[in-house]
């Protein structure tokens, strides 16, 4: 790894740790209703819709609420793509999105996975942009905060029947965390170059195309060497001399897109394209964007259940797994293609297909990591490019249950649910009934967190098997070989973990993979969410008991090790078999040919 | 579950006015006051036409251009209306081709100079519209491009360096050269 790798990793958490606890301790303040800066706006829209503010909400009730909310989001973002053509702020006329991929569009933005079956600039209008998916990227992350919230509570009250008000949640986090966030960063994302306008395609005249006609006045001196350029052959004699830029109200979507973990660009390329992330410091904002408030939320669990210290430990241990697989990352891709090697290409620039050469090997690998560990599945550099180790970690990175960093919210109401998991296999160690803050940990807890930890898995391979089965499913593969199975694994682990990503060979528009991912990204965020709130309910009710002298301390060094090693054990064994048949086998069969 | 449905339907429309259309609609304003140029596109003007954005790659085969790196944006390259890249994995049969030709032009177009192939100027960008080459892969252009022109090659060389940049904030990102910015600089020359 270079040094400049190791110099960007160190100043990224030098960065990312100090500004971690003032947010996370906003956040606790906003939740617990003391920011109120908006207060008449909030007043007015609570009055508006019929909101009574001080009404608290059952676990049951709460669910039902984020549920109904969720499904007018649904509904929404698909109504605004079927009748995009119908509907103003269309520059391009672009015709309406056809019911397959507009449902699956719908249901991956209201789940916070933000799998994008499309291509943005080809496919959706402005409107379509704004109003349908630049609102879900808002509402999907308030709603994965709102339910870690709800889990805290759950820990932090005793003998409750109530979780809080869902209505008053959302818009909380919304007035003074998200929308204040995204807003600075979209003006930052400005300056730097991001765009944020109304025009449809913006036409130019290349530079070269303006001089054909009018040689560049060199005449007949210009020597006659044989000139085809390095991909001549692709390049049709016409259509060269004019360039159409497609833009529009990139700035907003994109801060969101990164503050919120949706990671859905408004772009084909997404955060590669230069309109979106044009300089390597808007790269590093991005980066940080997305573990900010997912890193902030832990100190909000801390001050929440009175002790920082615990929410300190939870951020250290996944600090600690982020650390390794970054420089993994940045390891691998460092490493240039042995074939491409063998034909004459300098090795020390290691794999740069399909990456932008303003971010180079560390930025890429950097920001891949990042995207892939916090569920936010923005890219940077084409995944499928990646080298056969390299993309391992990415998956790898999502197998793990998305729990380090994490998406908004879900990472940390998925991290407590391993942390539930880790007291658990301790107390069987030491044969005392399980404890967590103070809330003993009984068989119903235990159910629910497995059916939650056990989901995924399920739907990843379960998935996978079908599509590697079904001619459909492997119709779309982009790549021969070990490299397609992968492309099918990454598909499927990318939407039950909501994560949004892809090995963009895979050509998933298409009815197959469109329902088939639409179902799995679904269970994965319902089939979490649900049984966390039901341990949130139950957890409410207990008591909250002093710690004893047998209690298993849950701070500190030791607890990060137990929580780290549950992590990595859990997430890690379900996928080996998996990852032999793909990446492994890949690596294997790379070297070979070398 | 009824007495949800209120609260549900119109704090949905409530959030989506304020975060799907107020939000961008501000934004886009006061983006315009302090960035105007930025948030239009960064475009260039060259005799009063404009010609490109800064941050926009395009398609150079002319020899008296520097190049910038292959694209694989699918109907033609550089297509910054369907942006995206190759997703060749590294096994690929495909990608080995496509470099090997690629390698093929670059020594046809540079006989007996090219020792190690830049991998930059080889493989395909991300976003397909890459600006951007390494100086290394500039400096090996030199050449061919000050015989084009008929200029001292040290000169090139001099604009290569003055189109350079480092690493932003000396820690971020790689350095590179803005091919075409480069170009347009090298058609300005007296």
């Amino acid at each position: 790894m270079s040094s400049h790798a190791w110099i960007l990793l160190g100043v990224f958490l030098a960065v990312l740790l100090p500004t971690a606890k003032p947010l996370g301790i906003h956040i606790a303040n906003v939740m617990e209703g003391r920011c109120r800066f908006a207060g008449r706006f909030e007043a007015a829209l609570y009055r508006v819709c019929g909101i009574r503010p001080a009404e608290e909400m059952s676990w049951l009730r709460y669910a039902s609420a984020l549920l109904l909310f969720n499904l007018f989001g649904v509904l929404s973002v698909y109504a605004v793509q079927r009748l995009q053509a119908e509907l103003p702020l269309n520059p391009l006329a672009l015709p309406d999105v056809r019911p397959d991929t507009a449902f699956n569009t719908a249901i991956s933005f209201a789940t916070n996975t933000n799998w994008q079956a499309y291509g943005g600039e080809s496919t959706l209008s402005h409107l379509s942009q704004m109003l349908a998916l630049c609102v879900q990227n808002f509402l999907s992350a308030a709603t994965g905060i709102v339910v870690a919230i709800a889990l805290i509570r759950g820990f932090a009250r005793q003998r409750a029947t109530t979780l809080g008000n869902a209505w008053v949640d959302l818009t909380r986090i919304i007035l003074y965390v998200l929308l204040p966030l995204a807003f600075v960063e979209a003006i930052f994302l400005n300056s730097q170059g991001v765009v944020q306008n109304f025009v449809g395609q913006h036409e130019v005249t290349t530079l070269q195309g303006s001089r054909s006609g009018r040689p560049l006045d060199l005449g007949q001196t210009a020597e006659a060497t044989p000139n085809t350029p390095p991909d001549a052959a692709a390049t049709p004699a016409a259509g060269t001399s004019a360039q159409r830029l497609a833009m529009g109200p990139l700035a907003t979507q994109e801060a969101i897109k990164l503050l919120g973990s949706n990671g859905g660009g408004f772009m084909q390329a997404n955060s590669a394209h230069p309109y979106a992330n044009p300089t390597p410091l808007t790269n590093f904002v991005q980066m940080l964007s997305i573990f900010l408030i997912p890193a902030a939320l832990c100190l909000t669990f801390g001050r929440m259940v009175g002790d920082l210290r615990q929410g300190w430990t939870l951020l250290a241990a996944m600090g600690l797994i982020f650390v390794i697989l970054a420089i993994a990352a940045m390891h691998f891709e460092a490493q240039a293609n042995p074939l491409l090697t063998r034909l004459g290409v300098d090795p020390v620039g290691g794999n740069m297909e399909g990456k932008e050469l303003r971010f180079g090997i560390a930025d890429s690998a950097l920001f891949a990591t990042i995207s892939t560990l916090a569920a936010c599945g923005a890219v940077n550099a084409m995944h499928d490019s990646f080298t056969p180790l390299g993309g391992m970690i990415l998956l790898i990175d999502m197998q793990l249950g998305e729990v380090v960093f994490g998406g908004v919210g879900s990472g940390l109401y998925g991290m407590l649910l391993f942390a539930i998991l880790a007291v658990f296999v301790a107390g069987l160690m030491i044969g005392r009934t399980p404890e967590y803050l103070g809330k003993k940990i009984e068989a119903r807890e235990m159910w629910l967190s497995s059916i939650a930890v056990v989901l995924t898995p399920l739907l990843v391979l379960g998935g996978t098997a079908i599509a590697v089965l079904l001619a459909a499913g492997r119709a779309g593969i982009g790549n021969p070989g070990a490299h397609g199975f992968s492309e099918i694994l990454y598909a499927f682990t990318s939407a039950a973990n909501n994560n949004g990503s892809a090995f963009a060979g895979l050509s998933a528009n298409t009815p197959f993979y469109n329902l088939t991912l639409a179902a799995v990204m679904l269970f994965g965020r319902c089939g979490v969410i649900g049984p966390v709130l039901a341990i949130a309910g139950s957890l409410a009710a207990k008591q909250r008991l002093a710690a004893g002298a047998g209690t298993l301390p849950t701070q500190g060094p030791l607890f990060v090790a137990l929580l780290s090693a549950t992590v990595l054990l859990v997430g890690l064994l379900n996928y080996v078999p998996a990852l032999a048949l793909g990446p492994l086998a890949e690596h294997l069969l790379l070297r070979a040919a070398e | 579950m009824s007495s949800l449905l209120r609260p549900a339907i119109s704090l949905f429309i409530g959030l989506s006015v304020l975060t799907g259309i107020a939000y961008p609609l501000a934004v886009a304003g006061i983006g315009r006051l302090l960035f105007a140029e930025e948030t239009a596109g960064s475009l260039l003007v060259v005799d009063r036409r404009s010609v490109g954005s800064r941050l926009i790659g395009q398609h150079f085969t002319d020899p008296a251009y520097f190049w910038g790196r292959p694209s694989a944006t699918p109907a033609r390259p550089y297509d910054a209306a369907a942006s995206g890249g190759s997703n060749l994995g590294p096994l690929n049969p495909a990608l080995s081709e496509a470099v090997r030709q690629r390698i093929a032009a670059l020594q046809a177009a540079h006989p007996g100079k090219l020792q190690r192939i830049p991998v930059d100027l080889v493989t395909a960008s991300a976003s397909g519209l890459d600006p951007h080459i390494s100086p290394q892969a500039a400096a090996c252009q030199v050449e061919r491009v000050a015989r084009q022109r008929r200029l001292p090659p040290a000169q090139v060389s001099a604009l290569v360096a003055a189109y350079t940049e480092g690493r932003q904030w000396g820690v971020f990102g790689e350095p590179r050269v803005n091919v075409l910015l480069l170009n347009i600089a090298l058609d300005a020359l007296p």
